[in-house]
This record gives structure tokens, C-alpha cells and sequence, in this order.
């Protein structure tokens, strides 16, 4: 493609990590690149609004106060309605990751932004960071008792060989699930926006209005998209903390 | 939705394909990686400070406090409600026993000019039955009057056709112990 010109490579390159600025600490690069840049736009958005939106403080809401007190409300009922009322003390952080992946994936869909959650290892590490904290409680709530978790209740001792494997394996598969999940879903949806409309400009006029039109569409469910995955993963961090605290299965 | 998802992933392995060609897929550089974790950690610590310490409590703060206050409210409504259902039980109470009360007054002078009444009639009773006892004796007392009168006469009668018959004069006391029998006396 001739047209595109040196430094365009196709739908991938949205995906393209740049530097900022250069930054090193202690030999290590941290250098400030247009994903530290859209964390940053984030953080600034999510405090700035919950600040700004809670300075009246008031009993009968302004409209902005009420999305605050919305977004409470949802993340509160999920973790109450997961964890039960004591799961309340997790609440912060639980509400801390639903609003950062879904301020990031609504912002990522800004077209020219750079979608910090469709990169693996943003994902990776916020579903290894719940993984890490829900075994930690886990062992800190039931001591040795946590790895009852991996011997379900009911289940025949010829069959524990078996089992236990199993349950291992997929106490050890969640971080990786959890994450390819998110990753995979931002990726998808961001390449196939970024597909067609390679497609809008190469096609001659007449053949413009259907990938365009498919566009729009498109957009509207990538937001649908951005909300569920940010639920999606909420909600899977909130059932990890239940098994960790309840040792429910 | 799942077909969606898997057309998706389809369309975003080709692409991947391609950008493999052309350098590798952009997520897989462990070049960036530093640099990411580093950010990452950096601003989800620092959101993670905002939402703990500032910004969530002043949601539970507000969310509190309207639960506080509406709760408050209900109650002093509803206490409100039982002291208007109090007086009004006493209002009707009040007017229960005001009737109660009208009723017997009703009933008493009722009864006491029934009384009346009846003592009044007793003693119209009581007077006429005493004039007509005195008109019966005074009747019984003319008619033996009358009656000794006619015995007397017919005494005197008796005696001059006695007289007459027998010249000779027969004192009354005789004559009358002739005609007491035929009197019936």
C-alpha cells in the first residue's frame, strides 16, 4: 500500500508503543510513552470527576452528583451481593480497577487514542495483582485450611486424583483467563474498527458507505463492549475475593 | 455474541498475522513492558489513594447521611402519626362519654317526670277516692235517714189506724215492735 506511506503498517499499528519522553530509573527504562500517557488521562479524569462531582456534597443530588453516587451504588452492589456486607473492606479497590479499565477502554475508543487495556500485560498484571491478593487472603483468612479450596466436598476419593489437578490447574489458569479476556476483546474490537476503515478509504466512493456504515454500528456496540468488559472483569475479581474470604465454590 | 467474539478474534489474527510480517505484534514487545508495569503501578497506586481516601468517602458520607436523614424522617413522621391517632381516640372517647352522658341525663329527667307524673296522678287518686267515700257515706247516710224517717212515719201510721180501729191510744214502742218484723228488721 503505497498510499499509506512510510510509518502507517496496517491495522496493528494503533497499537504501536511511543516514546514521550525518555525516562530510566536505576537502568530500568520507564520511559513516558502514549500509554502512560492515557493512565495518566485516567487517573485526572476518574479523580477529578469524583471530586468535582461530590464538591456540593449535597442530600438531593445535582446530575453529576448522581452519576457519582451511580457508580458507587453499582460497584457497592456488586461486591456486597458477591462478598456479603464484610466484603465492604475490599470495596475501594474493587471499585478502583472496575473504573479504571472502563474509563480506559471508553477512553481508548476515542478514535487517534491509544487503548492502554487492549496491551496483554496492562491486563496481565491487574488480573496477577488480584490473583496475588485473593491468595494471599485466602491463606491469611483460613491458613492451610485455604487449600480445601482445590478438595470439593461430595466428590469420591478415587476420583481425587483427578480432581484435585483440575481444580489446581484452574485456580492457576485465572490470571490468564481473566486477563486474555480484557486484552483480547480490546484488541478485536479495536483492529476490526481499524480493518474497516482501511476499507472505507481504499474502496472508491460508492463502496465507501457500507464499512462506514458498519462503522457506526460497530462503535456503538465497542462501547457496550468497553462497559461489559469492565463488568465482566469487576465481577470476576469480586467472585476470586468470595472464594478466597466464603471458600464457596 | 460468542460467534461475534470469535469472528472477531478471527479478523484480529489475520491482522496479527500481518503485523508479525511486518515487526511483530506491538503487545508482544518485552521492550515496553518495563515501562507499562511501571506507569501501571504508578497511577492504579495513586487512583487507588484518591478513591480509598478521598473521593469514595465522601460518596458513603452523602449516601449516609440522605439514609440517615430519610430514616429520621420516617420516624418523625410516623411519630407524628401516632400522636394525631392518639388524639384523635381521645377526641372520640370525649365525644362517646359526652353522649353516654347526654343519654343518661335524657333518661333521668325522664324518669323524674314519669315520677312526677305518676305521684301527681296518685294523689288526684287518692282525693277522689276520699270524696267518693265521703259521697257513699253521706248517701248511706241519708238513705238510713230516709229509711228511719219511713219507719217512724209508718209507726205514727200505725198507730192512729190502731187508734182509729180500737180507740184506744197504743204507745209507739209497741207499735214498733209489731212492725220491726214486718220491716224486716
Amino acid at each position: 500500500m503505497a498510499a499509506e506511506g512510510a510509518g502507517h503498517h496496517g491495522p496493528m499499528e494503533q497499537f504501536e508503543i511511543r516514546n514521550i519522553f525518555h525516562l530510566d530509573l536505576f537502568g530500568h527504562d520507564i520511559s513516558f510513552t502514549n500509554s502512560s500517557l492515557m493512565m495518566v488521562v485516567a487517573l485526572a479524569l476518574i479523580s477529578g470527576f469524583m471530586i468535582f462531582a461530590m464538591r456540593g456534597r449535597s442530600l438531593v443530588p445535582s446530575r453529576v452528583q448522581s452519576l457519582a453516587e451511580i457508580a458507587y451504588e453499582y460497584v457497592a452492589g456488586m461486591v456486597k451481593e458477591n462478598l456479603g456486607e464484610e466484603g465492604m473492606k475490599f470495596f475501594p479497590w474493587v471499585f478502583s480497577i472496575f473504573i479504571f479499565i472502563l474509563i480506559l477502554n471508553l477512553v481508548g475508543l476515542i478514535p487517534g487514542n491509544f487503548t492502554v487495556t487492549s496491551h496483554i500485560i496492562v491486563t496481565f498484571a491487574l488480573a496477577a495483582m488480584v490473583w496475588l491478593v485473593a491468595t494471599f487472603i485466602g491463606f491469611w483468612t483460613h491458613g492451610l485450611g485455604y487449600l480445601k479450596l482445590f478438595v470439593p466436598e461430595g466428590v469420591p476419593v478415587w476420583l481425587m486424583p483427578v480432581i484435585i489437578p483440575i481444580e489446581l490447574i484452574s485456580y492457576f489458569i485465572r490470571p490468564i483467563s481473566h486477563s486474555v479476556r480484557l486484552f483480547a476483546n480490546m484488541m478485536a474490537g479495536h483492529t476490526m474498527l481499524e480493518v474497516f476503515a482501511g476499507f472505507a478509504v481504499m474502496l472508491p466512493w460508492w463502496g465507501k458507505i457500507a464499512p462506514a456504515g458498519f462503522m457506526v454500528a460497530f462503535t456503538g456496540l465497542e462501547f457496550l463492549v468497553a462497559f461489559l468488559q469492565a463488568l465482566i472483569f469487576t465481577v470476576l475479581t469480586c467472585i476470586y475475593l468470595n472464594d478466597a474470604v466464603h471458600m464457596h465454590h | 455474541m460468542f460467534a461475534g467474539t470469535t469472528m472477531l478474534l478471527a479478523v484480529a489474527a489475520e491482522a496479527a498475522e500481518e503485523a508479525a510480517q511486518s515487526g511483530g505484534l506491538p503487545q508482544l514487545n518485552p521492550h515496553h513492558f518495563t515501562p507499562q508495569l511501571f506507569w501501571l503501578a504508578v497511577t492504579f497506586v495513586a487512583l487507588l489513594f484518591v478513591m480509598s481516601k478521598i473521593a469514595l468517602p465522601r460518596v458513603a458520607d452523602v449516601i449516609e447521611e440522605r439514609r440517615d436523614r430519610i430514616k429520621r424522617d420516617l420516624d418523625a413522621a410516623s411519630r407524628l402519626k401516632d400522636e394525631t391517632d392518639k388524639a384523635l381516640a381521645d377526641y372520640e372517647k370525649a365525644l362517646a362519654d359526652a353522649r353516654a352522658n347526654a343519654s343518661g341525663i335524657a333518661k333521668q329527667t325522664r324518669e323524674k317526670l314519669a315520677a312526677e307524673t305518676e305521684a301527681e296522678r296518685q294523689r288526684v287518686d287518692t282525693q277522689i277516692t276520699a270524696k267518693l267515700k265521703e259521697a257513699d257515706a253521706r248517701i248511706a247516710a241519708t238513705k238510713s235517714k230516709a229509711l228511719s224517717a219511713i219507719g217512724d212515719i209508718a209507726t205514727e201510721t200505725a198507730r192512729a189506724v190502731v187508734e182509729k180501729l180500737i180507740a184506744q191510744d197504743v204507745p209507739a214502742e209497741d207499735v214498733k215492735k209489731v212492725l220491726r218484723p214486718l220491716a224486716g228488721e
